[in-house]
């Protein structure tokens, strides 16, 4: 069973096609796993295999996938981390989920997440946190804390997960995996319970990059039913190239916490990561993003104002916890939202509720949108000189679970690293570089619009370099 | 700098019941969040057209096609308060006891 | 006492006759068994998502056009937010401040704006009063969420409560002929608020204004902002203040409560939709726009019949504001001009019409029995005193009743008109000025006004038959009169 579990998702899916491997035997090596999770990082697990044949002619091989709460599968709860969404199961699938499926990845099950993708810490969810599997005392971070963990554990051969201000990519750091946004309005965000419109987007949570490139070729596409999605202009390749030459790496200062922002280990893990980048023949120079330090303030004005609007929907009418006591509509919506809902949720929905409020938007949500303006404007003068941009994914390793819960803000600096990409709406990926006292750390890359496949390119090529061993977590 | 009242008229607008000691705590973290959030308005942003679509998609429009829809029982498959009524099925709520507002 | 004018501003909610609704395929209904049209995005799931309706922005440039508004090439959407069960996103996508169209007019009302948002739900009641204020609970059905909506806002250049019903009147038509709504009020494809202030007369500064709603009748409408003018303008007469405020109408009572508590106005926190990119009215939606447009529409038929035909103001708009009756009327005009039916002009046809009218009402004259020729050979008829304008009723009566030839029926009931040379009209009238002299007295006196009661002998003498400008004539001369 376990040799089942060795193959990244890429090679089983491989074998499947080649007729070596049992997608049946896959699927249940996964999913008896899963069920047996002891990091809380599932809310849901099949019980069955799915029905339909055809896994050996699907190009992702019936490798099953755990997907995060928030996706709308029909059926099958969805939850989003959220009381006020406990039981809840849609009358429709989400198309990124559906396309997914087609393309013969069958749903594993639901994973855990930080409440309406609020949160970097998966502490936020309305039923328990979830543990890193590199130690069950900390953090796997979040939003998307359960797929992250259940990747690294080996509780699911691939994940996916959405990322708003670094929700796929920090977990992935924390974790120790490979976790990728694609370019805004690359995928279809029909079905994606949302937070924040302007900046979700869904994607892959894996052991490796060539893995991450696979589900991802399956994820991108326009959808009818999103008016921001886009046609992706190219195929997701595989990457194949193993040096970096002529790759031109930008390092913002801004970002890298020059001024001990990021902890001396990450830092350590990072200035080796360009070491080695510039040993595959890349080369690494400073550049300037002057509006990043302000991403953090925008970003936590626009998507709270975003949610606001976006979560006033769970009122008890039509779907969800209802708290009715008889003392009219007002109280109903009034209790109903104070039980279903999370403290963090609670706050970001005020927060979002008085920048947006009467005499408030220009010098709140109005002035944020303008900084977005020229945090996309710093990008796009920096991408001029340089390929992509290279950053450490987050500050700090996985910290203790309870540890920063008191203090909201400490909480939002998580973020300050991963915030700036989804403001402009540029791809990031972020790939395990290393441990720091045991705990992994994450290298992020990020490019312009539409670079997904030299974003996977470079990651591809520093992976073999770097040759990061997740095992531990997955014993 | 937010005050008592002004946390509870924000949690009105957001039919948020919070408790004495909620609304005390949110005072604080908001106001601790909003004081370093403030910092932007210190920026030059004289000229500078915000942000309303961060991609270029304008002009997305489909045929007058009706497609289907929902079967009524899956449409209140969910409902916390499905009713029958002589018409057909509907979603229960308290009365509003005004108009929108109240 | 100071003397008031009232200032009177419509903000028009009109259904779109689309097949589909605003941001998703579920069909647009009415009267059909509740939460049958219904599906993630207008029942506002989790996840759901809009996509906007060519047919509904087309329409809306239609619209546009017709007021002859700026069309705005790049307009957005924005979300209105507010809690009610009727609302299923909890926001409303709706247009805030770059809408699809600005500016434009109606006959002599200007358009502020017109844009584009979708409807509400119905929220039903199952107490037993029927009225929202009294039920313990109710329902929603959710078939009408996402129905594309238009809405109109004028400015405040309406100024009497009649001239709001009128132009509603003619608002009405003006869409109906379009093609983009049903436009029925009872139905709800037609909702009316109003906003009303009163000023000093002749000043220009406006006063403070209230919101009415709930006038869902054209009827309805009139009294509500009489009432409300009234109610005002008794206010400042006592000394006291206009408080600004949304009011109730009910009808059962004919008065206002209002509507809204006394704490302030909604904080809607308009912000651009995130969903939805910018709308682009784009040079090939605006010309099939205008491919669509009627030929002419009721404003410019009624400019058309006053300026070409020399129909009075309020004549021509009243045979081009009903599509039916300007039809009939020019197909009516046409069979004069062209059949030689004897000379009639069109302010002499034009008379006839509302004649028409008041005896077949609402229906359609096209579908009559009255043809327009005949109608056209009547008023020709009229007009050589070949039967007097009484006599030419009676005809129409019966030619609404059976149909046929105007001339066959004159000729078949005997009712040609009286001259003075034949049929004894002369005998008659000498025998109105024997019957009162006095009157003969004071007409001879040169008082004209006296000869009414010996035109009147002369009338019920001859069933009204003569001819009333022969009648004079022969008077006259008998009385020694020029």
């Amino acid at each position: 069973m376990s040799d089942v579990r060795d193959l990244t998702a890429t090679a089983a899916a491989e074998a499947v096609r080649a007729g070596e491997l049992d997608p049946g035997e896959l699927f249940e090596a996964y999913r008896a796993r899963a069920a047996a999770d002891e990091l809380n990082a599932f809310t849901w697990v099949a019980e069955e295999p799915p029905v339909n044949g055809g896994a050996k002619e699907a190009p992702l091989g019936g490798v099953p996938v755990a997907v995060k709460d928030l996706f709308c599968t029909e059926g099958v709860p969805s939850q989003a981390g959220s009381r006020i969404l406990k039981g809840y199961r849609p009358p429709y699938t989400a198309t990124v989920v559906a396309r997914l499926h087609e393309a013969g990845a069958p749903l594993l099950g639901k994973t855990n997440q930080d409440e309406f993708a609020m949160g970097s810490s998966n502490e936020n969810s309305g039923f328990g946190p979830v543990l890193n599997p590199w130690d069950r005392s900390r953090v796997p971070g979040g939003s998307s804390g359960g797929s992250a963990a259940a990747v690294a554990a080996g509780l699911a051969p691939w994940a996916i997960g959405t990322d708003t201000g670094g929700s796929i990519r920090q977990p992935a750091a924390l974790c120790g995996v490979v976790g990728m946004k694609p370019t805004y309005g690359a995928c279809s965000r029909y079905g994606m319970i949302a937070f924040a419109s302007s900046l979700d987007q869904a994607g892959p949570l894996t052991r490796d990059v060539t893995d991450a490139a696979l589900l991802l070729r399956h994820m991108v596409g326009h959808d009818r039913h999103d008016s921001t999605s886009l046609r992706f202009p190219e195929e997701i390749s595989l990457p194949s190239r193993e040096d970096l030459t002529g790759v031109r790496l930008g390092v913002p200062e801004e970002l890298t916490g020059s001024d001990g922002g990021v902890e001396p280990g990450v830092r350590e893990r990072f200035e080796a990561t360009l070491r080695q980048a510039e040993a595959l023949g890349a080369t690494v120079e400073p550049c300037q993003l002057p509006h990043a330090p302000h991403a953090l303030s925008a970003y936590y004005l626009i998507a709270p104002a975003e949610a606001s609007a976006n979560l006033a929907r769970y009122d008890g009418v039509r779907y969800g916890l209802r708290v009715d006591g008889e003392d009219g509509l007002l109280a109903m919506y009034e209790k109903t939202r104070a039980v279903g809902f999370g403290a963090e949720v609670k706050r970001r929905i005020m927060l979002g509720t008085y920048a947006l409020s009467s005499g408030y938007y220009e010098a709140y949500y109005g002035a944020a949108q303008k900084v977005r303006t020229k945090i996309s404007d710093d990008f796009r003068a920096a991408f001029e000189r340089f390929d992509l941009i290279a950053t450490p994914t987050s500050p700090w390793t996985a910290f203790e679970l309870g540890a920063k819960t008191d203090d909201p803000l400490a909480m939002y600096l998580n973020d300050f690293c991963t915030v700036p990409m989804p403001l402009a709406g540029i791809p990031a990926l972020s790939i395990p570089c290393g441990l720091s006292d045991g705990l992994p750390v994450g290298f992020q890359l990020a490019g312009p619009a539409f670079s997904e496949n030299r974003l996977l390119e470079a990651a591809y090529a520093l992976e073999r370099a770097i040759a990061f061993d997740g095992s531990a977590a997955r014993a | 700098m937010l005050d008592r009242a002004q946390v509870l008229h924000v949690a009105r607008l957001a039919r948020l019941e919070l408790t004495d000691e909620e609304v005390q705590k949110m005072a604080g973290e908001l106001s601790h969040v909003l004081e370093h959030i403030e910092k932007i308005r210190e920026l030059d942003l004289a000229g500078v057209e915000p942000t309303a679509h961060v991609i270029d998609v304008a002009g997305v429009v489909r045929a007058d096609d009706p497609a289907p829809s929902l079967p009524v029982e899956v449409a209140l498959a969910n409902a916390p308060e499905p009713v029958e009524t002589p018409a057909g099925l509907g979603f229960g709520v308290p009365s509003p006891g005004q108009a929108p507002g109240e | 006492m100071l003397e008031y004018e009232p200032v009177i501003g419509l903000e028009i909610h009109v259904q779109l006759k689309t097949r589909s609704k605003m941001f998703c395929g579920c069909q647009v209904s009415f009267g059909d068994p509740p939460n049958t049209h219904t599906c993630p995005t207008c029942l506002g799931l989790p996840g759901a998502l809009p996509v906007v309706n060519e047919r509904a922005v087309q329409f809306g440039i239609m619209i546009g056009l017709a007021f002859g508004c700026e069309i705005a090439e790049r307009s957005l959407f924005h979300r209105k937010n507010y809690f009610y069960p009727d609302n299923p996103k909890a926001y409303q996508i709706s247009q805030y401040d770059i809408p699809l169209c600005r500016g434009g007019h109606l006959g002599d009302v200007r358009i502020h704006r017109v844009h584009l948002e979708e409807d509400a739900a119905k929220l039903n009641h199952l107490g037993q009063s029927g009225r929202i204020h009294g039920a313990d609970r109710s329902w929603v059905d959710f078939n009408r969420a996402g129905t594309p909506l238009v809405e109109i806002v004028t400015e405040p250049d309406i100024s009497s409560p009649a001239q709001a019903r009128e132009w509603l009147t003619v608002l009405r038509e003006t869409l109906r002929q379009l093609g983009v709504s049903d436009v029925n009020m009872d139905e709800g494809s037609l909702r009316c608020d109003a906003n009303v202030s009163v000023r000093p007369r002749g000043t220009r500064e406006l006063g403070t204004k209230t919101e009415l709603k709930n006038m869902n009748s054209f009827r309805f409408l009139e009294r509500g902002v009489r009432a409300e003018i009234e109610r005002q303008i008794s206010r400042l007469h006592l000394g006291e203040s206009v408080i600004q405020e949304t009011l109730h109408y009910d009808p059962g009572s004919d008065s206002l409560t209002p509507l809204r508590s006394k704490e302030e106005a909604h904080d809607y926190r308009y912000f651009p939709e995130p969903d939805l990119g910018p709308l682009l009215a784009t040079s090939e939606l605006i010309a099939q726009a205008r491919d669509e447009l009627p030929a002419e529409l009721p404003v410019q038929r009624a400019e058309r019949f006053e300026r070409e035909l020399g129909l009075s103001a309020a004549r021509a708009q009243e045979l081009a504001f009903r599509a039916e009756l300007a039809a009939y009327f020019e197909r009516a005009l046409a069979a004069a001009q062209s059949n030689g039916v004897g000379e009639v002009d069109a302010v002499e046809l034009a008379n006839w019409i509302p004649q028409l009218v008041e005896r077949i009402g609402d229906a359609d004259p096209g579908e009559s029995k009255v043809a327009p020729e005949s109608l056209a050979t009547l008023a020709a008829m009229v007009k050589a005193r070949e039967v007097s304008r009484d006599a030419a009723r009676e005809v129409l009566t019966r030619l609404v009743e059976e149909g046929g030839d105007a001339r066959a029926i004159v000729e078949r009931e005997g009712l040609g008109a009286l001259s003075g040379d034949e049929d004894g009209l002369a005998e008659i009238v000498e025998r109105a000025i024997a019957s009162d002299p006095a009157a003969a007295e004071q007409v001879r006196g040169g008082n004209m006004r006296a000869i009414g009661p010996l035109v009147g002998y002369v009338m019920r003498e001859t069933r009204g038959r003569a001819d009333g400008g022969e009648v004079t004539r022969l008077i006259r001369a008998q009385l020694g009169l020029g």
